[in-house]
C-alpha cells in the first residue's frame, strides 16, 4: 500500500517536470527529426513529401539533378570537431595547472578566484567577442604593442583565421572547463600524493600514475562539457572566424535563416547531434571502465 | 652507531593568530636497527611532526636526521629508505589491490615477475593471499590497513614509519593488529617508529616508548620503566591509571621515608637520598593496594566493574583527594558506602624525580 502510495506522489510530483521537458525538449528535437526527411519549400517550410536528398547531399547519395553531393558539408563538419577537440585541449593545458594553483590558495583567496572566472557571464558573450575583434585586428592592441616592442615588423594577420576561433572558442569555454576540473583537483586527497612519494615515485611518475588518473573524472567532465557546445558554436566564427574559421553551427544557421532550406539545416542538425551524442557515450564508457576509483 | 640519529631537531610552524609554535623543540633521539619505538603523546605534541621530519614531507629549521650516519636533510621524501604507513591508509583506488602493493616496485622499475612474485609474498606476510584482483574499496577498513602496511614494506625500507595506523579500528581488531605488528616487524627484522596517542597501544608494541609533550621529549624508556619510573607529573599522568601523592616528608627509618600530605594522610616510602622536610611526590597506582584488614582507611564511593576487576574510588577518612583501587571482583567484593583498609607494599611507590 505504501509503495502504491508513494509511486502516487512520485507520479504527481514529476508530472509537470515530464510535461515541461515533452513540450519544449522533446517535441522540437521530434519536427527537426521529421524535417531532416522531408522536401524543403520554396520559400522555407517544409512540404510534405519524403526526401532523401538532405541526407544524400552531405553524404554522398544526392540524386545530382535537384541535389548535388558536396564533400564541403563534410570537410566542414570535420573542421568543427578539429576546432573543438583543439578547444578542450587548450581549455585543459590552461586549467589543469592554475585550478591545482587556486587549490591551495587560502579559503579566501579560491572564493574571489572563483568569483573572477564566473565574471565573464556577467556580461555579453557578443560584447566580449567584439572586443577579441578590436584585440586582434590588424591595427588592434595585440598588434599595435607587438610593434611596439618590436617582436614583429609586419601586423599579424590573426583575425578571420581559425586561430581566432579557437582562440575565441577557449575564451569562451575557459570557466566551463575549469569547475569540474578544480573541484576534481580541489577533492585529491593530499595523502595520496604523499603516499606515492613516499614509496619512491618521482613528482613526474607521481603526476601520470596517482594525480591524473584520480583526477579523471573531472577532465572528462570538463572535455565533455567544453566539446559539445563548441561543436555546434557558430557565434565566435560568426564575428572573429571569417570564410575560412566557417563552423557547421554557421551552416545550419545560413540554412535556417539565408537560404531558407529548412530540411537541409535539420539534416545538418541531426548529424551535430549524433556526432556529440557519440563523443558522450565513448567518454561515459570510458569513465565506468576507469570507475570505482574513489575508495 | 644508531640506525637513526636525531639531533637537536627544531620546527615551528606559524598558528593562524600570528604567533609561533614549536611543534618539535630540540629533539634528541636514537633509533636502533631492529627497535621498535613509539612516539607518544597527546595531539600537538609534535609526533606527527617528527615522524613526517623522517619521511620527509616536513623540513627541519635547525638540526640534523642521520641514517646509517648520512644526513637525510637534502634528499626528498621518494630518495630516503623510509616508507610509511599512512594513518587514512592513503591507497590508490583507481589501483587493485596487487598494484597498490608493488607500486613501490613499479616506480623503480623492477619487471612485471620480480613483482608479482614480491607482491604475493607481500600478501601472504600480511595475511591477505588472493585478494590481489580487488579493489581497495571492496576490502574492510582491517584489510585496507594490512595493504597499506603491505605496500610500505614491499621495499624493504630501513625503517617503517607508522602514523597512527590503527586508531581508525575498533577494539578488537586494534589489539589483533597490535600483537601482528609487533610480530611481523620481529620477522622483517627492520626498526618500526609507531606514532600514537593510544598509552595501551604503546606499552603493547614498544621496545622503547618515547613520550612527548609540546614538542619536547619527557621520558625514553622501555614500557616498564615508563609505567612503574615515571619522570615526573605528567608521563606519571599520561600513562595509565595513576594516584599521585604530595607529601612532606617527617622521619626516615631504615630506608623507609614516613611521609604525610596536607590532610595527614600517612604513606611510607622508599627514602632514596631525602631528607627530612623534604617535599615529595609520590605515585602510587591502582594495582599497588591490596584490601586488607589494616591499612589506610577509607570509604568506597564508587565502583566501576570492570569483568575479573573491581575499579574502586576510595575517599580516605583522613580527607584529600579519592584514592583509585583495583581489586578482584568476588562474592564478597566492597559495596559503594563500605569502609575498606588499604594496604600497599611501600617499594612500590615510586617517587618522582622532578615534584
Amino acid at each position: 500500500m505504501a509503495m502504491r502510495r508513494q509511486t502516487a506522489v512520485l507520479t504527481a510530483l514529476l508530472s509537470p517536470v515530464t510535461l515541461f521537458l515533452g513540450v519544449f525538449f522533446l517535441l522540437p528535437l521530434l519536427i527537426i527529426a521529421v524535417f531532416s526527411f522531408l522536401t524543403p519549400g520554396l520559400y522555407g517550410g517544409v512540404e510534405w513529401a519524403f526526401y532523401p536528398w538532405n541526407y544524400g547531399r552531405i553524404f554522398g547519395w544526392a540524386d545530382g539533378i535537384m541535389e548535388i553531393y558536396e564533400p564541403i558539408y563534410l570537410q566542414i563538419m570535420a573542421r568543427s570537431l578539429g576546432f573543438a577537440a583543439m578547444t578542450v585541449v587548450l581549455c585543459l593545458l590552461l586549467c589543469y595547472p592554475v585550478a591545482f594553483w587556486v587549490s591551495r590558495l587560502p579559503a579566501r583567496w579560491r572564493l574571489l578566484f572563483l568569483f573572477l572566472i564566473t565574471l565573464p557571464f556577467f556580461s555579453s558573450l557578443i560584447v566580449r567577442l567584439y572586443a577579441w575583434l578590436l584585440i586582434l585586428k590588424p591595427s588592434g592592441l595585440l598588434n599595435t604593442v607587438l610593434l611596439g616592442i618590436g617582436v614583429i615588423s609586419e601586423p599579424l594577420e590573426i583575425l578571420y583565421t581559425p586561430a581566432a576561433v579557437v582562440l575565441g572558442m577557449v575564451y569562451v569555454m575557459v570557466p566551463f572547463m575549469f569547475l569540474p576540473l578544480f573541484s576534481s583537483i580541489d577533492n585529491l586527497d593530499r595523502a595520496l600524493v604523499e603516499a606515492s612519494m613516499d614509496l619512491g615515485a618521482t613528482r613526474f611518475q607521481t603526476f601520470i600514475k596517482v594525480i591524473l588518473p584520480q583526477t579523471l573524472p573531472g577532465i572528462l567532465g570538463g572535455a565533455v562539457i567544453v566539446f559539445i557546445p563548441s561543436v555546434g558554436n557558430f557565434i565566435v566564427p560568426d564575428v572573429l572566424g571569417g570564410a575560412k574559421g566557417l563552423m557547421i553551427g554557421n551552416l545550419v544557421e545560413q540554412q535556417f535563416l539565408s537560404a531558407r532550406n529548412w530540411p537541409f539545416g535539420s539534416a545538418l542538425s541531426m548529424i551535430v547531434m549524433a556526432v556529440v551524442l557519440t563523443v558522450l557515450l565513448t567518454s561515459i564508457t570510458f569513465a565506468k571502465r576507469k570507475g570505482g576509483q574513489n575508495a | 652507531m644508531a640506525l637513526l640519529e636525531i639531533r637537536k631537531a627544531r620546527r615551528e610552524f606559524i598558528t593562524p593568530e600570528g604567533g609561533r609554535l614549536a611543534a618539535l623543540d630540540g629533539v634528541d633521539l636514537d633509533v636502533a636497527a631492529n627497535e621498535f619505538v613509539t612516539l607518544l603523546g597527546p595531539s600537538g605534541c609534535g609526533k606527527t611532526t617528527l615522524l613526517r621530519s623522517i619521511s620527509g614531507f616536513e623540513t627541519l629549521d635547525a638540526g640534523t636526521i642521520r641514517l646509517d650516519g648520512a644526513d637525510l636533510s637534502a634528499l626528498p621524501p621518494f630518495r630516503r629508505p623510509v616508507n610509511t604507513v599512512f594513518q587514512s591508509y592513503a591507497l590508490f583506488g583507481h589501483m587493485t589491490v596487487a598494484r597498490n602493493v608493488g607500486y613501490a616496485l613499479e616506480v623503480r622499475g623492477e619487471d612485471r615477475q620480480a613483482r608479482s612474485r614480491a607482491v604475493g609474498e607481500a600478501l601472504e606476510k600480511v595475511g591477505l593471499t588472493g585478494m590481489g584482483a580487488r579493489k581497495p574499496s571492496q576490502l574492510s577498513g582491517g584489510q585496507r590497513q594490512r595493504v597499506a602496511l603491505a605496500r610500505a614494506i614491499i621495499g624493504q625500507p630501513r625503517i617503517l614509519l607508522l602514523d597512527e595506523p590503527l586508531s581508525a579500528l575498533d577494539r578488537n581488531l586494534r589489539q589483533q593488529m597490535q600483537i601482528e605488528l609487533k610480530t611481523l616487524q620481529h620477522t622483517l627484522g627492520i626498526a618500526f617508529v609507531f606514532v600514537t596517542h593510544d598509552q595501551e597501544e604503546a606499552l603493547t608494541m614498544s621496545d622503547r616508548i618515547v613520550v612527548m609533550r609540546a614538542g619536547q621529549i619527557e621520558q625514553i624508556g622501555t614500557p616498564r620503566t615508563i609505567y612503574r619510573q615515571p619522570k615526573n607529573r605528567f608521563v606519571a599522568e599520561f600513562i595509565g591509571e595513576t594516584n599521585l601523592f604530595s607529601l612532606t616528608i617527617d622521619q626516615i627509618d631504615a630506608g623507609l621515608a614516613h611521609a604525610r600530605t596536607a590532610e595527614g594522610l600517612q604513606l611510607r616510602l622508599p627514602a632514596g637520598g631525602a631528607k627530612v622536610g623534604d617535599k615529595a611526590l609520590a605515585v602510587l597506582r591502582p594495582s599497588d593496594f591490596t584490601l586488607s584488614d589494616q591499612g589506610i582507611a577509607a570509604t568506597v564511593t564508587k565502583a566501576v566493574y570492570l569483568g575479573s576487576d573491581l575499579y574502586l574510588f576510595a575517599q580516605p577518612a583522613v580527607g584529600g583527594p579519592e584514592i583509585r583501587v583495583t581489586a578482584r571482583d568476588s562474592a564478597q567484593a566492597p559495596q559503594v558506602g563500605a569502609v575498606v583498609h588499604l594496604a600497599y607494599d611501600p617499594a612500590a611507590a615510586h617517587v618522582l624525580e622532578a615534584a
